[in-house]
């Protein structure tokens, strides 16, 4: 309990980072991965193979291999000089992207072909059909395992303590630096993580008892 | 053709063409960028690509990329025995078994991976006293986490068979253990393959969570590398190289469970079809835990 008590602000500044970076990286991956489905179910070949290529590699990368590249490899292009905690933003945002381009094409596609082919017949434009007819019934599907995808990232954000230490997977370095017991000081971090994810996957189950569409 | 568009008309022929024409331009355009990034920087000088041509280097890549696949091997055998295990353990008809069996699969679930590494190599090394070398803290890590997913894997698969099986299986005088392993796991790891092995995938991307625990893997040597000044540094070909070892390995094992999924889809024995029984049930969808994990 000690460990806990005594380093209150440490953990409190180190859980904060988590969420700013989460917070940050699940709206890019969630613009991001719009974009991207967008790309894959659009009439326009060259969009589609651009989307289902980056997908596939992406999806076949560790994310430790993409934090790599930001944090070693991408100073060396001297693009923009950015913070870490830009670029880490960036490695979660370009891998969580993919899985939520998945998974907004999935649902995209258990809507029955008809649905729009009735709605198209009844005169709805493009953007009518889109709106009132294919997202509401899309929408049903994606969403828990967009929540499965977020809670992920969420977990995902730890691997950026790898590479720095503002993170609440960086607070062991400090403890030991200060001669606290490691063991108990994880296991604290890992009980914020409990408390950060337990919530999530409630109300994930819940979305997925409640919105499930019997097709 | 997907949901959203009407075969196009004419103009629509048009529009698309447009789009198409643009869109290879932008990327065409963002591809230049990075090429002449990559070329100003001085990555495509024949200096910082050397170092592929010395025979140690080609040695202690070979060792990194064995120490990756040992990692992967022993962490995907254990972990689906830990699966197999706790998902029986779940699936148990005594509370007192599938309670705790429900706590342990859900807390290693919920816990990232990596503080779970940590937790095993910092935490029990200055912690406790006990010594696990960095191969063992990443194997068990992978085992605990991946070993979880399985379980809810191998769960949801015997889930989905038809109920009929099983009833069919007590009515012929079967034992509860005896059901269990000779009708409903088969059929289950049948229907499941696909998903069990991209569930390997994650595991073997898992593996490169080793580097940030010294453990000499592939990304661990591409930064020693990276960082040698008489090659030039040369950390960008590195990685690139690097990349493309994981992304084939990982493509090669995505690939072979499309291939099973295409498989299984053909054939009709091992699509779990609980509608042929009881019509009034809802399709129970296998749950998508391919996202759950890493990846």
């Amino acid at each position: 309990m000690n460990v806990l008590l005594d380093n209150l602000g440490l953990y409190g500044s180190a859980f904060l980072g988590t969420i700013e970076l989460f917070v940050v990286a699940a709206i890019g991956s969630l613009v991001g991965g719009l974009l991207l489905a967008a790309m894959r179910v659009s009439p326009v070949p060259v969009l589609r193979a651009f989307g289902t290529g980056y997908v596939n590699i992406v999806r076949n990368t560790p994310l430790t291999l993409v934090f790599f590249f930001f944090a070693f490899a991408y100073p060396r292009l001297a693009i923009v000089d950015l913070s870490f905690f830009t670029r880490a933003c960036m490695a979660l945002i370009v891998y969580t992207s993919a899985f939520v381009c998945e998974v907004i094409r999935s649902g995209v596609n258990t809507v029955p072909v008809g649905q729009a082919e009735a709605s198209r017949a009844l005169g709805f434009s493009f953007g009518q059909t889109l709106s009132a007819v294919v997202m509401p019934q899309a929408l049903r599907s994606v969403v828990p395992p967009l929540t499965n995808v977020q809670i992920a990232l969420l977990k995902n954000t730890t691997i950026a303590a790898g590479f720095s230490v503002f993170e609440a997977g960086g607070i062991y370095q400090r403890l030991s630096e200060q001669g606290y017991n490691v063991l108990i000081g994880l296991l604290w971090v890992a009980v914020g993580f409990l408390i950060l994810v337990v919530p999530l996957t409630l109300l994930q189950r819940r979305l997925e008892r409640s919105w499930s569409v019997a097709r | 053709m997907t949901v959203l568009y009407d075969v196009p008309g004419p103009r629509a022929r048009a529009r698309n063409r447009l789009l198409g024409v643009l869109g290879t331009v932008a990327l065409l355009a963002i591809f230049a960028f990075v090429i002449y990034r990559l070329a100003a920087a001085g990555q495509f000088s024949p200096r910082v690509w050397e170092w592929i041509q010395y025979k140690a280097i080609q040695l202690l890549l070979l060792d990194a990329l064995w120490n990756t696949l040992r990692a992967f091997a022993v962490a995907a055998v254990l972990s689906l025995i830990f699966g197999a295990v706790f998902a029986a353990g779940r699936l148990s008809d005594h509370a007192w078994l599938s309670r705790p069996a429900t706590a342990i699969v859900e807390f290693f679930r919920a816990i990232p991976l990596l503080i779970l590494i940590f937790i095993l190599f910092f935490g029990l090394t200055q912690g406790a006293g006990i010594q696990i070398t960095a191969f063992w803290a990443v194997v068990l890590g992978l085992m605990l986490y991946n070993g979880s997913v399985l379980a809810e894997i191998f769960r949801a698969g015997v889930a989905s068979l038809p109920r009929g099986q099983s009833e069919a299986a007590y009515g012929l005088g079967m034992r509860k253990s005896q059901v269990m392993t000779y009708v409903l796991l088969p059929q289950a790891v049948r229907a499941m393959l696909p998903t069990i092995i991209s569930q390997l995938v994650v595991v073997l991307k898992d593996t490169a969570l080793g580097f940030l625990i010294l453990y000499p893997e592939l990304l661990y040597q591409a930064r020693y590398l990276g960082g040698q000044g008489q090659l030039g540094s040369p950390i960008l070909p590195v990685a690139i190289v690097i990349a493309a070892i994981y992304i084939s390995m990982c493509l090669l094992l995505s690939w072979l469970a499309n291939v099973l999924e295409r498989r299984s889809r053909r054939s009709v024995k091992a699509r779990p079809d609980p509608g042929a029984f009881d019509p009034e049930a809802p399709a129970p969808e296998p749950e998508p835990v391919g996202t759950s994990a890493t990846g």
